[in-house]
């Protein structure tokens, strides 16, 4: 029960505070921030200080079990509360009343106002950083002023009352590697300070820097030290443009510079020359050379070029037509950086960020997908690199991240992969996608000249600063310590409101161009949008966060959930109303030109004054070198283990194993149009092969969307290039075996690679784009949309490449769909596609360490039996389907197996002469497995021909058997086989989830 | 004959309110989505409507506490309004964070505890994480609500997607006393339900997806015209919308029945 005790308030602890200059040092590193009151308030403040504890709080047991999972032994119990602070002018009565109108539940919460209660067991709390986003602050702030009180200002914390034997030694591991990330939050043993934001400091300053007449190892040195990552001949360029200006520049025209010329912006090296040099294993060498690896892409798209196509490559997200009347726009970005040290707010903003792509394409966003790579979640005492986070540790915040953002915007994360890897210990990788829908044709993209600059959405702060120029260099110990303000939390609720504002304004056509504020902010989006008109802004009508920013920096922020529209003057009112009435705000930056010229003041004072032609075009194209060398082919040894255990090993591998601890989290529901959802089967809990989705707004006719992803870094440490067809082939088996027509598919890319500085980076990297190209034309599928993340790499490791491709397809019916899980004892199953006695690359390589480094072929002529699956189940032949990929066949049909909970007899093929383990755990191209009743027996065999072939039958039984043969006649003959009981195949697969 | 006017609240971070309005719809009501600002500032008057649907999502973020600051404007800018709704027996729905924020509001009514109090919550799930699956329900045989009256004893088969949907009582005869007031509008049934079964879930994970207590996923007013549950029927309003199984058992009906009562 609660204990609402309200004894006087100002007995019990209220400080009381007399103003005092601002620290100009900013927040100082331990715990002890000095506190740092309001200006704008009396000269006395109050603070008050309410702790609520929720009895029996599930979140404490969670903590006990993280903290045993983290190796440290002593804690038993767990005392978690929310801490909240009220600075300003309330009597006891109000803050009794804000307390228990909002912050108190009288069923599960416990209340202290004032000084916590004395205790004997450690206490650690943890606060926000001054800054860092606190929503629930600012919700507090709205809260009183809705309950008519008078003005407050609120910070909050998070109080742990650690219960059991726990030393110094622990208490601080806890707190370090599990409540605290010191990155976005200060901690300290015992009561923590209040952290109120940054207090103004004073007027707006602009700084010349000179460059004039700077030496190349000082113009080195200046783009280090101001995190520019600019390289030398970058530097050269902008000191010879400002000579030529007769002048230097100002702090914010070179930040300006470095964040349009960043590889985050204006992909540097995929715009480059590069001369490859590929060595084959025969000892051969080839060179080619690329002239720009984005116009490559883009010229197979023009040659593919298929009627149903929108946009490609020209704007925030690529656009295929759905129906007649909607359009889908659909984009894939990564926040790998940022969630590497800040796990939660990084993939949080990840989401968020993606999800702005596709609303600057003036697109209502309608599902989320996301495909993680993390180091192995275990042993929990692995030798960490200084500055690394535990791979668990990132998991869990990462999926919390991006659960949060998308559960928030009412989106659902419908699709996705999670990968294990030893080679993403220190740098993991965060892909985001967003789907939208727009009416055909409605996305405005001209800008005119006299357009009004408007911003919508989140204030501006000083987070987020450098993300840009951040996420274009390598990471080291060092990182976690400069990057701070380049991490960010989300404000999802925010963004939805901008969501609505944007899908309204579109359709009243308030705006001319739409672009969302992304890595640079104001600077890359005015600057982008006003790239052939020119354009003039005045920053201080912007709305801050907190006072005290410099002009560059409000320029530079990168704070999350702002857009930036072109509106002509005369429907500025009208998006005003909109904006009002959506609770979000609007600001009016100045105008788009037609000068030529960015201009940007402060009041008066002048900030940047650039010409956009040098801004756009002004960086030197670069000219680089790749080298890649071809693995000797060999074989490996294959050893003599029981196949039983290998193929429970590998329905149990992290890669494998059912993700339900993670997906359930993310609402797949929201806006009730998933079809194909997560899990499927009898018990929704076999695997789902891709999300099938039908749009709200189009329920009067039966297309649906259908989306999937294709990954494989194992086979691209052998072969980036055969990787690229690997991905898309498994994208593509996974869309037509939920339904989707493969004559409608269209691809996105997204490169994460190490440093391309290096030929070796470079040339997989090379690689792997030769292999898209080559697998568009032979899929017949255009590329609508990429990103690349380079700079994977920590103390010079680098990620191996990793290229995910994203498929967007249609389903022409949606009555004509299929999951994975067996339906029915008694139907036949059919295997399409061929094995492959090669096993680089695959799971099983990888677990018994066979070494094998021949990957299995790739598919001259993939369409034709896509085609036919396709057709056959949309002709309702077929009445279940998966596709073959981690951990080969036998995974495949025990995961339809499970999803049905049936049983099945099957003899898959040999393949050469290395016995059934190979054959029945090759990961080799082109493989479904298909149901289909025994009275469709001939008309299926005839249908498929070759193609594919019966290879046995679901059973009533709990048992899995697959037994392999050579020979003609696969069914019944007796070879080698494997037995697995249903049971112990559904607790091997489901073992993460019991673990997390 | 004019369709019945249902007003569905849209308050900054309601996120279902399209699906909310597509299941009126097609339940014969004329859905209007009617945002929080034009409401308090009298723009719109929920008088002007024949029903009242609180959708799902996550007003103003839940960020202290799910349905916390909606419950609280809810009382205060609206309490007159929504108090003559109520006594003029119009049905008002609340799904998830709707329910959530009519709980907290008041509105759903309370056992009256020592202090007056409320003691019945609906806080963070058992397991401690947001939680998406489909689960059954059973409207409850002899519940006292009136407009769910023709619903009695049906079954509805629909996703539950939240973080914050375990039904806590302030001690244990609360469940007892809600059982005779019959204010126990839906609880979840056993894993087996959508296939004929009629056990309760007997607070198992995951037919109980939460661990409310008493299987319990809704909830009714004193007077029946509140009605408020965690799971969503909106998202199973068309046979296309299930994940397999037998067809039947969808959300329709409830939101007919709501409609009706609106007339």
């Amino acid at each position: 029960m609660a204990a609402i005790s309200l004894e006087a308030v100002a007995a019990l602890c209220p400080a009381r505070i007399t103003a005092q200059p601002p620290d100009p040092k900013g927040a100082g590193a331990g715990g002890n921030t000095p506190h740092r009151p309001l200006p704008r308030l009396s000269s006395v403040c109050v603070t008050t200080r309410i702790e609520v504890t929720a009895v029996d709080d599930p979140k404490a047991a969670q903590i006990v079990h993280l903290v045993r999972l983290l190796g440290v032994v002593g804690l038993v119990g767990c005392r978690v509360s929310r801490v909240y602070y009220l600075q300003g002018d309330l009597s006891t009565e109000e803050v009794d009343r804000l307390s228990r109108e909002v912050l108190v539940d009288p069923v599960v919460d416990e209340v202290t106002l004032g000084t916590p209660l004395p205790t004997t067991h450690p206490v650690v709390e943890v606060a926000p950083r001054p800054g860092v986003t606190d929503v629930e602050a600012r919700e507090l702030e709205r809260a009183a002023a809705a309950l008519g009180l008078s003005p407050v200002r609120a910070s909050t914390a998070r109080r742990y009352e650690l219960i059991g034997d726990l030393d110094e030694a622990a208490v601080s591991a806890i707190s370090r590697q599990l409540l605290a990330n010191e990155i976005i939050e200060l901690h300290s043993l015992g009561t923590i300070q209040p952290c109120f934001d940054s207090p103004a400091s004073g007027e707006a300053q602009v700084k010349t820097v000179r460059l004039a007449g700077l030496a190349d190892a000082d113009l080195v040195r200046l783009s280090r030290e101001r995190l520019l990552s600019l390289d030398l001949g970058e530097m050269r360029a902008i000191q010879d443009h400002f000579a030529r200006e007769g002048r230097d520049p100002t702090d914010a025209e070179l930040e300006t510079l470095a964040q349009t010329w960043s590889e985050h912006c204006m992909h540097k090296t995929f715009r480059a020359r590069i001369r490859l040099e590929h060595r084959r294993s025969d000892g051969s060498v080839a060179v080619s050379s690329h002239e720009g690896l984005l116009a490559a892409l883009r010229e197979v798209t023009e040659e593919i070029d298929p009627p149903w196509l929108r946009s490609a490559f020209d704007d925030n997200a690529g656009i295929v037509a759905f129906d007649n009347e909607f359009d889908l726009a659909f984009k894939v970005e990564t926040h790998n950086h940022p969630s590497a040290l800040e796990p939660f707010g990084g993939a949080n903003t990840g989401i968020g960020g993606v999800v702005r792509d596709v609303m600057g394409v003036s697109a209502r966003p309608i599902a989320c997908t996301n495909v993680l790579c993390f180091g192995p979640p275990d042993p929990a005492d692995r030798d960490l690199p200084p500055g690394v986070l535990h791979p668990r540790r990132v998991r869990d915040g990462v999926v919390a991240g991006i659960g949060d953002y998308g559960n928030k915007l009412g989106l659902p994360t419908v699709n996705g992969a999670v990968v294990y890897d030893e080679g993403y210990v220190a740098n993991p990788l965060v892909y985001c996608g967003a789907l939208g829908l727009l009416p055909s044709g409605s996305h405005p993209t001209e800008p005119r000249a006299g357009d009004r600059i408007i911003a919508i959405g989140g204030r501006t702060g000083r987070d987020g600063i450098h993300g840009a120029t951040f996420s274009s260099a390598g990471m080291d110990e060092a990182t976690a310590g400069q990057a701070g303000t380049a991490v960010q939390i989300g404000d999802p609720i925010t963004q939805k409101g901008c969501i609505e504002v944007v899908e309204q304004a579109r359709d009243l056509r308030l705006y001319h161009a739409i672009t969302d504020c992304g890595a640079g902010g104001f600077s890359s989006a005015v600057g982008e949008m006003g790239e052939r008109l020119g354009a003039e802004v005045d920053l201080a009508g912007a709305p801050l966060k907190y006072a005290g920013l410099e002009p560059w920096e409000i320029w530079l922020s990168e704070a999350q959930e702002r857009m930036v529209l072109a509106v002509p003057g005369s429907r500025v009112g009208a998006l005003r109303e909109l904006c009002e009435h959506h609770e979000v705000e609007m600001t009016d930056l100045g105008r788009f030109t037609g000068t030529g010229r960015l201009v940007v003041r402060h009041g008066d004072t002048p900030v940047v004054d650039l010409s956009m032609e040098f801004l756009h075009h002004g960086v030197p194209r670069k000219e680089m070198v790749g080298r890649w060398a071809d693995p000797v082919p060999e074989s490996g040894e294959v050893p003599e283990v029981d196949p039983t255990r290998v193929v429970l090993e590998l329905l149990s591998h992290p890669t494998v194993a059912s993700k339900e601890s993670i997906v359930r989290t993310y609402d797949h529901e929201v806006r009730g149009g998933t079809i194909g959802r997560p899990f499927v089967g009898v018990r929704a809990d076999g695997p789902g092969d891709a999300a099938v989705l039908k749009p709200l707004g189009t329920w009067h006719h039966d297309a649906a969307v259908a989306l999937s992803v294709g990954i494989n870094p194992r086979v691209g440490r052998l072969d980036p290039w055969s990787m690229a067809l690997h991905a898309i082939d498994e994208a593509v088996r996974n869309l037509v075996a939920v339904g989707a027509d493969p004559a409608r598919v269209a691809l996105l890319d997204n490169f994460c690679w190490g440093d391309p500085t290096k030929p070796d980076r470079l040339g997989s990297l090379v690689r792997a784009l030769e292999g898209c190209l080559e697998g568009a034309r032979r899929y017949r599928m255009p590329f609508i949309s990429g990103k690349d993340s380079l700079f994977n790499e920590f103390a010079g490791e680098a990620i191996p490449g990793t290229l995910l491709i994203s498929a967007l397809g249609l389903v022409p019916d949606l009555h004509r769909t299929v999951s994975s899980a067996f339906t029915r004892a008694g139907c036949d199953l059919w295997l399409v596609g061929d094995p492959s006695d090669r096993l680089g690359g695959s799971l099983v390589d990888d677990l018994l360490g066979i070494g094998d480094r021949r990957v299995p072929p790739t598919l001259d002529t993939p369409l034709e039996r896509y085609m036919a699956v396709h057709r056959l189940i949309a002709d309702g032949i077929v009445t279940a389907a998966h596709d073959v990929s981690d951990g080969g066949i036998a995974v495949a049909i025990a995961e339809m197996a499970i999803g049905g909970r049936l049983g099945v007899e099957a003899t898959v093929p040999m393949v050469g002469s290395r016995g059934i383990l190979t054959a029945l755990t090759n990961e080799a191209a082109g493989r479904l497995l298909l149901e289909s009743a025994p009275a469709r027996r001939d008309h299926l065999a005839a249908r498929l021909g070759p193609l594919g072939r019966r290879i046995g039958v679901v059973t009533e039984g709990s048992s899995i058997k697959i037994a392999v043969a050579g020979g003609a006649e696969p069914i019944g003959v007796n070879g080698d086989s494997v037995s697995i009981d249903l049971d112990a195949a559904v607790r091997a697969f489901t073992v993460q989830g019991a673990e997390s | 004959m004019t369709l019945p006017p249902i007003l569905i609240l849209h308050a900054p971070g309601t996120n279902r309110d399209a699906e909310a309005a597509v299941a009126v719809e097609l339940a014969g009501g004329d859905p209007r989505i009617v945002s929080m600002t034009d409401l308090r500032t009298g723009v719109v008057s929920m008088s002007e409507f024949g029903g009242l649907l609180l959708p799902g999502g996550f007003s103003y973020g839940d960020a202290l506490g799910a349905g916390a600051r909606l419950a609280l404007e809810l009382r205060t800018w609206l309490s007159d309004e929504l108090a003559d709704a109520v006594r003029s027996g119009r049905p008002l729905l609340g799904i998830c964070n709707g329910f959530q924020a009519l709980l907290k509001s008041g509105l759903l009514g309370e056992p009256s505890g020592p202090e007056g109090r409320r003691r019945v919550t609906l806080t963070d799930n058992a397991n401690g994480r947001f939680e998406c699956r489909w689960v059954t329900l059973r409207v409850e045989p002899v519940v006292r609500s009136g407009w769910l009256g023709s619903m009695a004893g049906m079954k509805i088969r629909c996703p539950v997607a939240h973080g914050e949907g375990r039904v806590a009582v302030s001690d244990s005869e609360v469940i007892g006393t809600l059982e005779s007031e019959r204010r126990i509008a839906f609880r979840y049934l056993s894993e087996d339900g959508h296939e004929g079964g009629d056990r309760l879930a007997g607070g198992l994970y995951p037919a109980n997806p939460n661990g409310s207590a008493g299987d319990i996923a809704g909830l009714c007013d004193a007077t029946g015209a509140v009605v408020g549950l965690m799971p969503h029927p909106e998202d199973h309003v068309v046979d296309w919308q299930r994940p397999g199984g037998p067809p039947g058992a969808r959300g329709l009906p409830l939101f007919k029945a709501f409609v009706d009562a609106a007339r």
